[in-house]
């Protein structure tokens, strides 16, 4: 059993970590030195407006692309590695899942992938699909497409979970479900690395927020922290970024 | 091990469950050879039944196809629309995804043949010992391996948009120059020196020898060049996997 509050030992590595990330493709610079550390029992907002470097983040932090220079760790180790990836849960932008699969049997073939998957029921249970097991992938509304998404990131039962921009497109009553879902698993002591262009979204669920803009970190800390004197945090970003 | 069987029997599902993709698939050959077989059926290729020679190309023609876009297209599609690079966030085995498209592939492979021996059998009077039916079986489900390679290498050289009709471009001229829609005998001369370096040339004639058909070519050099093509294939695959990774892991 874990406990609900894991405090981070001196020697132990975090969740996450970039060290002076830079990215180029090309001629552009994604990422221009980003350094952060993502605590266990945190869940921190990846602040930023389209093209700001936010899914390269994601993507580099995953294993999925190599950063041009700087390191990315997770829990101390390499991304790519079986290792990381058996305790990190990704929920990426994905323009097509297989629409002929089942709920149940998605859940049951990303389950496979891990030693110590969740049971099926606790995962249709966290991900609020009750009622939706036996029905086709293609058949499900936006929304219930997410949750089934959220339920492959957290089936595996990890430690971190990386969300990228998980609500975009659902309506208000979908996006506060996913939230709910995204609380209870900070609730068990997991971190959460979540990007939204959302201002709201960051200042609901955050306990830290980074503000990423042109592939730079501009501004770092609680979502009170980072209003500071501006009445909403939009106003406050609006006012860095412009 | 259940992570391959599980990868397997969904990847099965998936496509069943997908007649639109999988009825054309299987149908598709067994239709030519209907039409065909009917056509000659009473004719004869040297000493073999035309009906029963047909079987064995149009079933090299049928597991061509059942690969190429089994696998080539269908996993040309998935890394397009993100869905492997989902599966790579996780610890799967990469290889997992791969043997279960063979698997799928040479499903659809076996489906086919089996359905061309009944309409052989039940309407073109084939004859064929069930020892040598098995042999001829055997022969064309395994080869079904060369032209998967050929569909990885598509599917990661190609974009998710163009690999269909690069299968197409690949797949169609590829069959009927190496002789599996009209005997290779029957072509022009220099059609049959192309057909030399052509995969399913030497795939036919290595499952046409099965039934005492094939033009008398070692059955080691037909198997050599099977291999070589396999290998060639794979390599290319790889070297499209490695430039993939290499354009975001570089």
């Amino acid at each position: 059993m874990r406990s609900t509050a894991i405090p981070l030992h001196p020697n132990a590595q975090p969740p996450a970590q970039f060290r002076a990330i830079r990215k180029q493709f090309d001629a552009v610079d994604a990422l221009r030195g980003v350094d952060l550390t993502i605590r266990p029992g945190e869940l921190v907002a990846l602040l930023g407006a389209n093209g700001a470097g936010k899914t390269t983040a994601v993507r580099i932090l995953l294993g999925l692309i190599a950063p041009t220079s700087g390191e990315a760790r997770v829990f101390g180790g390499n991304p790519r590695d079986a290792a990381s990836r058996t305790r990190v849960g990704a929920m990426l932008q994905i323009a097509r899942v297989p629409e002929t699969l089942r709920v149940r049997e998605h859940i049951e073939l990303f389950s496979s992938y891990y030693p110590t998957p969740m049971p099926l029921a606790e995962v249709i249970e966290a991900a609020g699909l009750h009622g939706l097991e036996n029905r086709l992938y293609g058949q499900l509304s936006g929304g219930q497409q997410k949750r089934v998404l959220f339920a492959l990131a957290i089936c595996g039962n990890p430690d971190v979970l990386v969300l990228d921009e998980p609500t975009t497109g659902l309506d208000v009553e979908s996006r506060r479900a996913l939230w709910k879902q995204i609380r209870a698993f900070i609730a068990r002591g997991r971190s959460v690395l979540l990007t939204t262009h959302y201002l709201a979204e960051a200042e609901a669920l955050a306990d830290r927020v980074i503000v990423l803009h042109r592939g730079v970190i501009v501004a770092e800390g609680t979502p009170q922290q980072i209003k500071g004197d501006s009445a909403t945090l939009e106003d406050a970003f609006i006012e860095m970024v412009s | 091990m259940r992570t391959y069987l599980l990868e397997s029997k969904y990847e099965l599902f998936k496509a069943l469950r997908l007649p639109a993709y999988s009825l054309p698939t299987i149908l598709f050959p067994v239709v030519f050879y209907v039409f065909f077989g009917v056509m000659f059926g009473g004719r004869s290729v040297g000493s073999v039944k035309m009906a029963e020679y047909l079987i064995a190309t149009y079933g090299a023609f049928g597991v061509i196809g059942a690969s190429l876009f089994g696998f080539g297209v269908s996993v040309a599609i998935e890394r397009g629309q993100g869905w492997l690079e989902a599966k790579r966030t996780t610890p799967m085995p990469v290889s997992a995804y791969f043997f279960a498209k063979t698997v799928m592939a040479m499903t659809f492979s076996s489906a086919i043949i089996v359905l061309l021996f009944t309409m052989g059998t039940l309407f073109s009077g084939v004859q064929l010992a069930p020892m040598r039916a098995l042999a001829l079986f055997g022969v064309l489900v395994s080869g079904s391996i060369t032209f998967c390679a050929l569909g990885l290498c598509v599917a990661f050289i190609a974009g998710p948009n163009s690999a269909a009709p690069i299968v197409n471009l690949i797949y169609l001229p590829m069959a009927f120059l190496s002789g599996l829609w009209i005997p290779v005998q029957m072509l022009p001369k220099a059609v049959q020196k192309i057909a030399l370096w052509l995969p399913p040339y030497h795939y036919s004639q290595l499952a046409l020898k099965v039934i005492g058909a094939d033009r008398g070519g070692s059955a080691l050099v037909h198997v050599a060049a099977m291999v070589a093509f396999t290998v060639l294939f794979t390599a290319l695959a790889y070297i499209g996997y490695r430039r993939d990774e290499g354009k975001m892991y570089g």
